[in-house]
């Protein structure tokens, strides 16, 4: 009798347990397949780099081989110099982007700064509207001006884009600095510019390096502005990446697109630790 | 204190004064373009527009407002799961899986997509490999689906990321409540998280969609053929006859796509709070 009831009892505990195990496999199978079509496109990229030839209907490529890695490293390549292109660009663009937004980001991060709100929305419009229709009309401005297919022009449309994370971070990394320690520094006699490099500047330092890390990449992956403003005189990267792919050249394509992910995925890898979702569900609160 | 104030404003300046002339200015130049002829208000240019792309028009809000509703349903699925699921391995893996496209390129997604989906890419070859398809049956993704698919693929991080963000951080203690008195987990996401988080899917879906409007290399990478997005078609227009015009009245079509969908998030969200107040 007691035995028959404790049977019984292990019999309804893995009832109940039933549903939940069936939905673990069917958690687990929503992963998979989530999982194939997230690596699927990465995985082809890949076969794609490493390819020599590959037609229809073969389901691999016939010959593997690294000649097109030769050829896209080849010093006198296109690929070699539109790639110093891109670096010197989002350098450049760094550069402006810091000098005009650690100012902005230390002026708005005071509460008492008027009209705040409208600054720091001020910063957000090139965000908030497509801005494609911009960078067409930027184009025809810059014409005007002859900055189309300059680097200065370039670097320009790359740093209005990147504002809106430089100013918007750095606002947030200057909040957090201690006020108290700058109100110090005024009451021994300390002037506002030494106080401002030697004891703010330092505290915000690690909020306004993330800025710039993502400003860098964002200088980086620009294609729109580049395509109307830059071409063709000025190619990066994703403008080659572009018209390699367009030509059918998937090699060259699949490399120059390896090339742009490595710098992405580094500061993932770095970025992984610090952002978590929580974070960012309070930023500009 | 006035003449602090102004000694703010200088610091400001730059940044502001370089928003207003390599943004705002030509923001307002393209309207006044769209509308315009030698100074003089005309409706011509979207007439032209729409005589000949409101094809293009019609399968660009199409094509939005199907990624955007794959986006939400998507999304929520994973930050429910991570949010609700009991499995600590199915959370960690979701968690760690969501965020790689994060910071991939539009341009290296809209390559990788290129191959990916065409006729010979890796998707029919598995099918094929499986049994499932011959090689004869394949068909290529790129056009409509493509542009679709690529944008959910590149999009669901950011949205996902928002999204789980603002469930991560809903009041623990009224999930357990409703646990403790019986609720399903289905019931709890339907009936608790759902209408708390609205707010920040509303912002997700809209930013998305700006996202999508923006974005040049997909459309012109993936779709092939006709019809196309109204960015293509801009390009071309400026590209093929320098003709401002058309292609800013095309531009005003774009910002009022956007503004259409920001409206409707508005209103719902004003209705909300009207509700509640």
């Amino acid at each position: 009798m007691v035995a028959q009831s404790v049977s019984n009892n292990i019999v309804l505990k893995r009832l109940k347990r039933l549903p939940f195990a069936s939905s673990f496999w069917l958690q687990m199978l929503f992963i998979l397949i989530f999982s194939l079509l997230l690596f699927g496109p990465i995985i082809n990229l890949l076969i794609w780099t490493i390819t020599e030839v590959w037609y229809f209907p073969h389901a691999l490529p016939t010959q593997w081989g690294f000649k097109y890695w030769h050829q896209v490293f080849n010093p006198y390549s296109d690929v070699s110099g539109s790639l110093l292109t891109s670096l010197l660009i989002a350098v450049l663009t760094v550069g402006v982007c810091l000098l005009v937004s650690v100012p902005a980001g230390y002026a708005l991060s005071k509460r008492s700064m008027p009209w705040r709100v409208f600054w720091m929305l001020l910063f957000l419009i090139p965000q908030a509207f497509p801005n494609l229709t911009v960078y067409m009309n930027i184009a025809r401005l810059f014409y005007g001006f002859g900055l189309n297919g300059t680097l200065l022009g370039v670097v320009l449309v790359h740093s209005v884009h990147g504002l809106m994370f430089s100013v918007w971070i750095s606002v947030a990394a200057f909040s957090a600095t201690d006020p108290l320690l700058e109100r110090a520094s005024r009451n021994l006699g300390a002037g506002p510019f030494y106080t401002f490099f030697h004891i703010v500047l330092p505290q915000a330092a690690p909020g306004i390096m993330a800025s710039c890390i993502f400003v860098f990449l964002e200088s980086l992956d620009e294609f729109t502005g580049t395509f109307f403003v830059g071409a063709p005189d000025i190619t990066t990267l994703p403008l080659l990446l572009y018209s390699a792919s367009m030509e059918g050249n998937y090699q060259i394509a699949s490399i120059t697109a390896l090339i742009l992910l490595v710098p992405s995925i580094l500061f993932m890898v770095v970025i992984h630790k610090f952002m978590k979702p929580e974070m960012l569900a309070k930023l500009g609160k | 204190m006035q003449q602090k104030e102004a000694q703010k404003l200088w610091l400001i300046a730059p940044a502001a004064l370089m928003v207003s002339l390599f943004f705002l200015y030509p923001l307002c130049f393209s309207l006044y373009s769209a509308v315009t002829l030698d100074g003089a208000l005309t409706l011509s240019h979207l007439d032209k527009a729409f005589e000949l792309y409101s094809k293009d028009m019609l399968f660009t809000v199409i094509i939005v407002l199907v990624s955007v509703m794959l986006l939400a349903i998507l999304s929520i699925s994973i930050a429910a799961l991570i949010t609700l699921s009991p499995f600590r391995s199915v959370v960690g893996i979701l968690g760690f899986l969501y965020r790689l496209p994060l910071f991939i390129p539009f341009i290296v997604a809209a390559q990788m997509m290129r191959t990916f989906l065409a006729k010979n890419g890796l998707m029919n070859n598995a099918f094929v490999a499986s049994g499932l398809m011959t090689p004869m049956d394949t068909i290529s993704f790129l056009g409509w689906s493509g542009i679709i698919i690529t944008f959910v693929w590149k999009q669901l991080a950011f949205s996902t990321l928002l999204i789980s963000g603002a469930m991560a951080a809903l009041d623990d203690a009224q999930i357990r409540a409703a646990r403790n008195l019986g609720a399903s987990r289905l019931r709890i996401l339907f009936g608790i998280i759902l209408p708390q988080i609205a707010p920040s899917l509303g912002v997700a879906l809209v930013l998305s969609t700006v996202t999508m409007m923006s974005v040049l290399s997909v459309p012109m990478m993936i779709g092939t053929g006709t019809p196309t997005m109204i960015s293509a078609d801009m390009a071309f227009r400026v590209d093929s006859y320098g003709d401002y015009h058309v292609a800013n009245a095309l531009g005003l079509v774009s910002y009022l796509i956007c503004a259409g969908l920001a409206w409707f998030y508005l209103r719902q969200s004003l209705k909300d709070k009207g509700a509640t107040a």
